[in-house]
């Protein structure tokens, strides 16, 4: 190699990267000429993305009778005396904790990728730390509304459709302590650690519906 | 066919005589793909026998015009469970077993993808099971609103009975949604990663397409059932007011979500039993199948327009015209690539010299009654003629020429076809034939006199009717007798043969399929080494192939065609 020569970065620019996400996400996911049943990681990662596919949906059928019944029933909407849930200061710090400990976790989990174990476990415990919070904060909303459960449609859609957000966010913060716990046993992640990655591929899930939710419950006002 | 003379039958290689002989290992946990596709299989079986069961009551009571065999909440609890049972308890659990017995040895595979997973969605179903069987001894009975559960119908509980039986219908058609997703996920996973070297999607057997097209349906149209049960017992047990349409919910919605799966659902019991028509079908005229990739395609084709078909139920809830005509369309775009299919099972047949052992029986019993099945299916997408015979009897003949002349038949055909690998032994073909005639007449005769009694008008889910309807009551009450009695030279055979059969080859169909290429039963995980696919799935007719030495995938270097 000559010294005058100016070396040109080979490693593909950002947009290249994106150009070929579908190509490469394709030839990782659908192994189409077989025998790939030894990439136990692949197997298990694809297992889990399609099982939250199928999960998404549970969430797109609330949040289908949640339009459906708001669009028919527009008037009546709120029984009288009720102002329904308000998007106060409260909720939103609520939301953008949850939302932003989806960047936590991401370099947490690309730091055992790269055997930082303990910068993983700091920044894993931030995120479990971030779940929490967002639980208590909607346990003490919850106590704070003026309705209940069967108070007119507003009652039934709210709870139901934040209760069972709040019940997969439980589940992502169990996942969540259960890895850490496991990242203190001697040599648990040196095969790969399929359960860490599935775990943040959930958080992401958990946030990305609480987008839709969180738009459709606090700021589609009538 | 010929079964090939008894010096050769008996072969013995050890592998499969340790998972012959130990029969425990059918009655425990394991996580070998093979016996849990066996236990499912078992598990289905009596469950079809107890729904059944209560078909025949239906018909007892069907026999004479006045109630009086049965009282009618009886009656509705006995249309609600067979309905259910046949559903979600036979047909479409029955169908996870035989795919998990075959999907694995037909792709090339050790296992399934999630073997622990596959247990525990086995497990799942039994419990379920019996605790929605169970609602019978409730002191108010078990669920009456049906197998579509509508509300206000299913919301009618009289107060202060917490535990009712539309209750328990709920928690266990919801426990068996969550057994079949986990199954799905587990097939697809094993279909897009444990194909042997060499086994691209186009070398996979129809059989694989049908069931990768049904299972995805599983995962996109499932849960919107599951959600909408949640939504039900929450109005049911909590109070909450999505579906009471005097406190402001709307059940049209539950419809809405109910037949985005339910109709679905049809082709998830259908599909597999189209792959196993066209497996059978071209082992038995000694023929390619015909048109493999279209029929390959028509699989995901039917899976596709048929998640955008459900509208076509609620014709009569008070649907907009413009939303009518649109599902009226894609519903009868569904026969375009189901007729695909049946153009190539026909065409797979053409001009061969078909071999009418018990399983082509059965195949082509199903396939020809499907023409009758798919043809009403046409009609009811048409929106006048849906209108006319809404909520008759025309509906529940064509749905049984569907789901029982079609898809059990089919079932009957796989249970024949694969009974040699699965046990090692050969049924009694005797007695296999008899099973086939005394079903084939009993279908016809208990389904086809519910099509003019439609047309003439009487009503579905009635213990009592207009005494001009009598004549062919009648003639379907004794078919639905004799297809009761159609069972037992089955489970004699079945029996029998499992104990006592003649000793199996390993392929004494002298099929293609890789499933084949091992010894039967095969052994623990499967293959003794993993094959390397280098030919399509369907060679018959080939003069190297359709001789007694059964096609050789380890060797065979040049011959793709």
């Amino acid at each position: 190699m000559n010294r005058g020569v100016i070396h040109v970065d080979e490693s593909p620019v950002p947009l290249e990267r994106w150009r070929r996400f579908l190509p490469n996400w394709l030839k990782r996911y659908l192994p189409v000429r077989g025998g790939r049943s030894e990439d136990h990681h692949g197997k298990a990662i694809f297992g889990f993305t399609v099982f939250l596919l199928s999960e998404s949906i549970v969430f797109l059928s609330f949040i289908f009778t949640y339009v459906g019944l708001r669009l028919t029933h527009s008037r009546n909407w709120l029984p009288p005396g009720v102002s329904g849930p308000e998007l106060s200061t409260f909720v939103i710090i609520n939301t953008v904790v949850l939302l932003s400990s989806s960047f936590v976790i991401q370099p947490a989990e690309n730091s055992l990728k790269h055997d930082h174990i303990q910068k993983f476990r700091w920044l894993w415990l931030i995120t479990i730390c971030m779940g929490s919070y967002f639980l208590i904060g909607q346990g003490i909303e919850w106590s704070k509304l003026d309705f209940g459960l069967s108070t007119g449609l507003v009652g039934s859609t709210f709870y139901v459709l934040t209760g069972f957000h709040g019940l997969h966010v439980l589940t992502g913060v169990i996942l969540q302590i259960t890895m850490l716990v496991r990242s203190f046993i001697p040599g648990n992640y040196e095969k790969g650690h399929f359960g860490v990655s599935a775990a943040t591929l959930f958080w992401h899930f958990v946030d990305i519906i609480w987008v839709f939710l969180f738009s459709l419950l606090y700021l589609w006002q009538a | 066919m010929t079964h090939e003379s008894s010096e050769n039958i008996i072969i013995n290689r050890e592998p499969s005589n340790e998972l012959e002989n130990n029969w425990r290992q059918y009655l425990s946990f394991s996580t070998d793909h093979k016996v849990i596709g066996v236990q499912y299989m078992v598990t289905t079986f009596i469950f079809f026998l107890i729904g059944g069961l209560l078909a025949m009551l239906i018909r007892a009571e069907l026999i004479t015009p006045p109630s009086n065999v049965v009282d009618r909440p009886l009656y509705n609890g006995l249309f609600t469970l067979h309905g259910t049972i046949m559903i979600f308890l036979w047909i479409i659990p029955f169908n996870a077993g035989i795919s998990n017995y075959l999907v694995p040895l037909m792709v090339g595979a050790r296992d399934m993808a999630f073997p622990l997973l596959n247990a525990i969605s086995f497990w799942m179903i039994p419990p379920s099971g019996i605790l929605l069987i169970s609602s019978f001894l409730l002191p108010n009975g078990t669920a009456q609103s049906g197998w579509w559960s509508y509300p206000p119908i299913s919301l009618q509980i009289p107060p202060g009975q917490p535990i009712n039986g539309e209750f328990i219908w709920i928690v266990s058609i919801v426990l068996i949604g969550i057994s079949s997703i986990m199954g799905a996920v587990n097939f697809v996973t094993t279909i897009f990663w444990m194909r042997a070297p060499g086994m691209t999607f186009f070398r996979m057997p129809v059989f694989v397409w049908s069931v990768l097209s049904a299972q995805l349906l599983q995962l996109v149209n499932l849960p919107s059932l599951t959600g909408a049960l949640i939504l039900l017992l929450f109005d049911l047990s909590l109070g909450t007011q999505f579906f009471k349409p005097l406190e402001n919910g709307d059940p049209i919605i539950y419809q809405h979500l109910f037949w985005f799966y339910s109709h679905p659902a049809v082709y998830i019991m259908a599909l597999p039993a189209f792959g196993i028509f066209a497996e059978v079908l071209p082992a038995f005229s000694r023929n390619p199948l015909f048109g493999y990739r279209s029929l390959a395609i028509a699989s995901l084709g039917i899976a596709i327009v048929s998640i955008f078909v459900w509208v076509h139920h609620m014709f009569t809830s008070a649907t907009p015209s413009w939303m009518r005509m649109l599902f009226m369309v894609t519903s009868m775009l569904v026969a375009v690539p189901t007729g695909v299919k049946a153009f190539g099972w026909t065409a797979t047949i053409w001009k061969s010299k078909l071999h009418l052992e018990t399983p082509m029986l059965f195949a082509m019993g199903g396939a020809a009654m499907f023409l009758l099945g798919g043809v009403t299916g046409v009609m009811l997408a048409a929106v006048p003629f849906d209108i006319h015979v809404h909520n008759t009897y025309f509906i529940v003949g064509h749905f049984h020429y569907i789901v029982f002349n079609t898809i059990t038949m089919a079932i009957f055909a796989a249970i024949y076809f694969w009974f040699p690998k699965i046990t090692g032994r050969m049924y009694a073909e005797g007695w296999g034939k008899i099973h086939f005639w005394l079903t084939f007449i009993g279908a016809n005769l208990t389904f086809f006199p519910m099509l003019p009694l439609g047309l003439q008008g009487m009503v579905r889910r009635i213990s009592s009717y207009e005494p001009r309807y009598q004549g062919w009551n009648i003639v379907a009450s004794l078919g639905g007798f004799l297809l009761g009695v159609s069972i037992l030279p089955f489970i004699a055979n079945m029996v029998g043969s499992c104990l006592y059969g003649q000793r199996a080859s390993n392929n004494p169909w002298l099929a293609t399929g890789l499933e084949w290429q091992t010894t039967s039963p095969p052994p623990r995980d499967n293959f003794e080494e993993i094959p390397v696919v280098k030919r399509p799935p369907y060679d018959y007719g080939d003069p190297k192939y359709s001789v007694i030495e059964p096609p050789d995938y380890h060797q065979q270097e040049n011959h793709s065609r």
